[in-house]
C-alpha cells in the first residue's frame, strides 16, 4: 500500500505496460493489436514525465522569486515520441486498411489461413 | 566551409531531397534528384572519415550548443566507415532503381517511393552519426516507418501481412530502446552518449542500469532480428521491391549492430555487460542459434528472395559472434563481416532483382536454366554465392578467418569448428538457386528471356568485384575494423 | 430531412472559426504555455476534419484542397530544415539560431518563430491528408 501511495506513476507506468504487451501479443484481430502498441507507448510517457516533476518545483519559466523548476526535458522528448507514436498508428492502421481489402479480413489467424506463407 | 559541416550536410541533403521529391509530380525527375543526392553523399563521407582518420573523431555541435547540454554529431573510427558504407550501398542502388521501380511499382506511387527511400538513408546516417541517445531513437523512427512504407510498396499483398508484422514488431524494439535510454537518463540525467559513459560507474543504483541495459540490448536485438527476434525479417524483405530489399539487407541491420556495439562499449564500458552479466554467454548461444536455425530454414524455402532474408539472418549471427567475444580479433571479424556482408548481400538481392525484372518470378522453380540466357547475371550471383559460403578469395572466408581466430585464442575450438561448419549450410542453400540455373532445363518461356539491362547489372558488379577485391587485398577493410574494435575496446583514443 | 443536422450545421458554423483562431493562439504561446506547433496542426486539422464530417468530403475538399494537402505535408519539413541551412550560411552550425537576429537572445526568438511554422504547416497538412485518405477510401 505504500509503494502504491509513494510512486502510483511508476506502478501505473508498470500496469500500462503490461496490458499493452498483453494485448499485443493475445489478440489476434490487427486493429486491437495496433490500440495494445498504443498502450505500451504511453506507459513510456509516464516513465519519462512523472520523475520530471520536482517535489516543490514549479513551471519552468524562469521567474526572480522561484529557486525550484520542474524538469522541462522529459516533456520535449515526450513530445517526440507522441508524435512518433501518431505517426506508427497512423501507418499501422493505412496498412491495415489494405490488408482488409487485399484479403477481406483483419483477424491473423484467417489471412494465415488463406495464405500459409504471409 | 563545407568541410566545417560534413556531419550536418550528410544528413541534411537527403532529407531536402526526400522533401523535394515528395513535391514534385514526374517519377523520373523525383529518380534524377534521389541520384544526384545519392551519389553526392559517399564523397561527402569520405571527406568526413579522411578528416577522423586524420583527426581521431570529429563533433560536431548542432544548434552550435555545447554538448552535453545540447545535440552533438560525434564521427570517429567506429562509425566512419559505416556512413561511408550506408552511402555508397544506396548510392549503387539509385542507379539501379529507376527501371527495377518502373517494372515493380504502380505509377502513382513512384514518387512516394523515392521519397522515402531518402527519408531511410536520411534515418540511417542520422542514426549512424548521432551522439545523444534520444536521438538514436528519433533517426531509427525516421528510418523505420519509411522502411515500412518502401515495404509495404512491394507487388505481393504478402508484402502488407510483412510490413505490418515489421511495424509491430519494430515498434516495439524501438519502445524497449526508449525506456532503456529512460532508465539512463533518469539516473544520470544526461542523454549524450560520452556523457553517459563518464557518469555511469558513479551511479550507486547498479540495479537500474542493469534493466536499462538489458531493455536497450532487447529493443536492440528486435531490430537487428537476432535469433529469436527475427521473425519479421524474411517476409519483410521477401516480399519489398526489389530495391528496397537490396538497400535494407546491405545497411539497416548494420547500422542497429552498430548502435549495439556503442551502446555495449562505448556507454556501459566493458566491464558491466561482459564480466558482471552474462551477455557474452547469451550472445555465443543465440548467434549459434541463428546461424544453425535460419540456415536450415534458408535451405528449405522455394522463394528466393526468402531464402537469401533467412540467410541474412544467419550471417547476422556470425556478426553478433564476433562481439560476444569481447576481444580484439572477435570484434575486428565481426565488424569486417559487418561490411563484407552488407556487400555480398546487397550484390545478391540487387542480381536477384535483376532475375525478377526479366523473368517476374523468383521461385527455384521458375529461375530454372536461365543462366544460359542471363549468363552476367547469374555468373555474379555464383560468384556472390561462393563469398557467401566463405571461399578463400572472397571476402566471406577473411570474416570466417578472424572468427576462428578468436575462437581459438580462447581456447574454444568446438566454436571454431561450428563456424566453418556453418558454411557448410550456405554451400547448401547456394548451391540450390547455382544448380536450378545452371544445370536444370529451362521453361519454354524462358526462350524470350535477355540479359538484364546495363543499368542494372553495373551496380550489381560493382559491389560483386568488391566482394572479390576485398577478399585479395585485405588491408584496407581489415585495418579500419581493427580501428574501430580498438575504439570501441578503448585500446587507443 | 435537414432538421436532424441542422443543430451541427449550424454550431459548426459559429464555432469553427473560434476552433481556427485557438489554434493559431495555441501556436504562438507554445514558449509560454502548453502549445507550439504540433498541437495546433493538430487542432486545426479537427477543424478541417470537424468540417468534413458534418458537411461531406467534397465539400471539406472545397476549403482544403488535396494538392493543397499533399504540398504541404513535406512543406513543413522543408522549412524546418531550410531555417537550419539558412544557419548554416549565416555562420553558425546546422540548426543555429544564435546568428539569425542581431543578437543571440533575438536570434533564438526568430528561430523557433519560423520552425514551429514548419511544423504547423507539416501537421495540419498530415492530419487532413490522413482524414481524406481514410474517408476516402469507402467511395473509391
Amino acid at each position: 500500500m505504500a509503494v502504491l501511495a509513494s510512486s502510483f506513476s511508476n506502478v501505473a507506468t508498470v500496469i500500462l505496460m503490461v496490458i499493452g504487451l498483453y494485448v499485443v501479443i493475445a489478440r489476434g484481430n490487427m486493429v486491437k493489436t495496433l490500440v495494445g502498441l498504443g498502450v505500451f507507448q504511453t506507459s513510456v510517457y509516464l516513465l519519462y514525465i512523472g520523475p520530471g516533476k520536482i517535489l516543490g518545483g514549479s513551471a519552468p519559466i524562469i521567474a526572480p522569486e522561484i529557486a525550484t523548476y520542474s524538469n522541462p526535458l522529459p516533456h520535449v522528448l515526450i513530445l517526440t515520441a507522441i508524435v512518433v507514436g501518431v505517426a506508427t498508428l497512423a501507418l499501422g492502421l493505412a496498412i491495415v486498411v489494405r490488408i482488409n481489402e487485399a484479403y477481406g479480413t483483419i483477424e491473423e489467424d484467417e489471412i494465415i489461413a488463406r495464405d500459409p506463407d504471409a | 566551409m563545407i568541410l566545417r559541416h560534413l556531419p550536418a550536410l550528410i544528413v541534411v541533403l537527403p532529407l531536402l531531397a526526400a522533401t523535394l521529391c515528395a513535391m514534385l509530380r514526374r517519377p523520373h525527375a523525383a529518380w534524377l534528384l534521389a541520384l544526384v543526392v545519392s551519389l553526392a553523399i559517399p564523397p561527402l563521407a569520405l571527406a568526413l572519415l579522411l578528416q577522423v582518420l586524420a583527426e581521431g573523431h570529429v563533433s560536431y555541435w548542432l544548434g552550435n550548443w555545447q554538448p552535453p547540454w545540447g545535440i552533438e554529431y560525434r564521427v570517429d573510427a567506429a562509425n566512419g566507415f559505416l556512413l561511408l558504407l550506408v552511402s555508397l550501398v544506396g548510392g549503387a542502388v539509385m542507379i539501379y532503381a529507376r527501371d527495377s521501380v518502373d517494372r515493380e511499382i504502380a505509377e502513382d506511387r513512384r514518387v512516394w517511393f523515392y521519397a522515402m527511400y531518402l527519408l531511410c538513408l536520411t534515418g540511417q546516417l542520422g542514426m549512424t552519426m548521432t551522439g545523444d541517445a534520444f536521438n538514436v531513437f528519433v533517426f531509427m523512427e525516421i528510418g523505420s516507418l519509411s522502411t515500412y512504407v518502401l515495404i509495404a510498396m512491394g507487388r505481393d499483398r504478402r508484402a502488407l501481412v510483412a510490413a505490418y508484422q515489421y511495424l509491430v514488431l519494430g515498434t516495439i524494439g524501438a519502445t524497449f530502446f526508449v525506456i532503456g535510454v529512460g532508465f539512463l537518463y533518469l539516473t544520470t540525467g544526461t542523454l549524450n552518449l560520452a556523457d553517459l559513459a563518464e557518469r555511469l560507474p558513479q551511479v550507486a543504483d547498479r540495479r537500474a542500469i542493469m534493466v536499462g541495459l538489458a531493455f536497450i540490448v532487447v529493443g536492440l536485438s528486435l531490430k537487428l532480428a537476432l535469433f529469436p527476434l527475427h521473425q519479421w525479417l524474411p517476409n519483410a524483405y521477401g516480399y519489398a521491391p526489389s530495391i528496397a530489399t537490396a538497400f535494407l539487407a546491405a545497411t539497416a541491420t548494420k547500422v542497429v549492430i552498430y548502435l549495439l556495439l556503442r551502446f555495449v562499449f562505448t556507454v556501459f564500458g566493458r566491464t558491466l555487460p561482459f564480466e558482471e552479466l552474462a551477455l557474452p554467454t547469451l550472445l555465443v548461444a543465440l548467434s549459434l542459434a541463428a546461424i544453425g536455425y535460419a540456415s536450415v530454414t534458408a535451405i528449405h524455402k522455394d522463394n528466393v528472395k526468402v531464402m537469401l532474408a533467412y540467410s541474412s539472418v544467419a550471417q547476422i549471427g556470425y556478426i553478433t559472434l564476433g562481439i560476444a567475444f569481447g576481444s580484439e580479433t572477435g570484434l575486428t571479424g565481426g565488424i569486417v563481416h559487418l561490411f563484407n556482408h552488407g556487400m555480398m548481400k546487397g550484390a545478391l538481392f540487387l542480381l536477384v532483382g535483376a532475375v525478377a525484372y526479366r523473368t517476374g518470378t523468383v521461385t527455384v522453380a521458375g529461375i530454372a536454366g536461365l543462366a544460359r540466357r542471363m549468363p552476367v547475371t547469374f555468373a555474379g550471383i555464383a560468384v556472390a554465392g561462393l563469398s557467401m559460403i566463405g571461399v578463400p578469395g572472397t571476402v566471406g572466408f577473411v570474416s570466417k578467418w578472424y572468427l576462428v581466430m578468436a575462437a581459438l585464442e580462447r581456447g574454444w575450438w568446438w566454436l571454431a569448428v561450428l563456424v566453418v561448419g556453418g558454411s557448410l549450410f550456405a554451400l547448401v542453400y547456394m548451391g540450390r538457386i547455382v544448380e536450378a540455373a545452371y544445370f536444370r532445363r529451362a521453361a519454354a518461356p524462358a526462350e524470350s528471356i535477355a540479359e538484364a539491362p546495363l543499368s542494372l547489372l553495373v551496380p550489381a558488379w560493382a559491389l560483386v568485384a568488391g566482394c572479390v577485391y576485398f577478399g585479395l587485398d585485405t588491408e584496407l577493410t581489415v585495418e579500419v575494423a581493427r580501428g574501430a574494435a580498438r575504439t570501441l575496446l578503448r585500446l587507443s583514443p | 430531412m435537414m432538421h436532424r443536422e441542422s443543430i451541427p450545421r449550424v454550431v459548426i458554423k459559429l464555432v469553427l472559426p473560434f476552433i481556427l483562431l485557438f489554434a493559431l493562439y495555441v501556436q504562438f504561446h507554445g514558449d509560454y504555455g502548453p502549445g507550439g506547433g504540433f498541437q495546433a496542426g493538430v487542432i486545426v486539422a479537427a477543424g478541417v476534419i470537424l468540417y468534413g464530417l458534418i458537411f461531406g468530403l467534397s465539400a471539406a475538399r472545397r476549403v482544403a484542397p488535396q494538392r493543397a494537402v499533399e504540398i504541404m505535408v513535406p512543406l513543413g519539413v522543408f522549412i524546418y530544415a531550410f531555417v537550419g541551412v539558412v544557419g548554416l550560411l549565416g555562420g553558425g552550425n546546422f540548426l543555429d539560431y544564435f546568428v539569425l537576429d542581431r543578437d543571440p537572445v533575438h536570434g533564438q526568438e526568430r528561430g523557433i518563430f519560423w520552425v514551429e511554422i514548419g511544423v504547423l504547416v507539416t501537421v495540419s497538412g498530415t492530419m487532413t491528408a490522413i482524414y481524406y485518405a481514410f474517408s476516402g477510401r469507402g467511395r473509391a
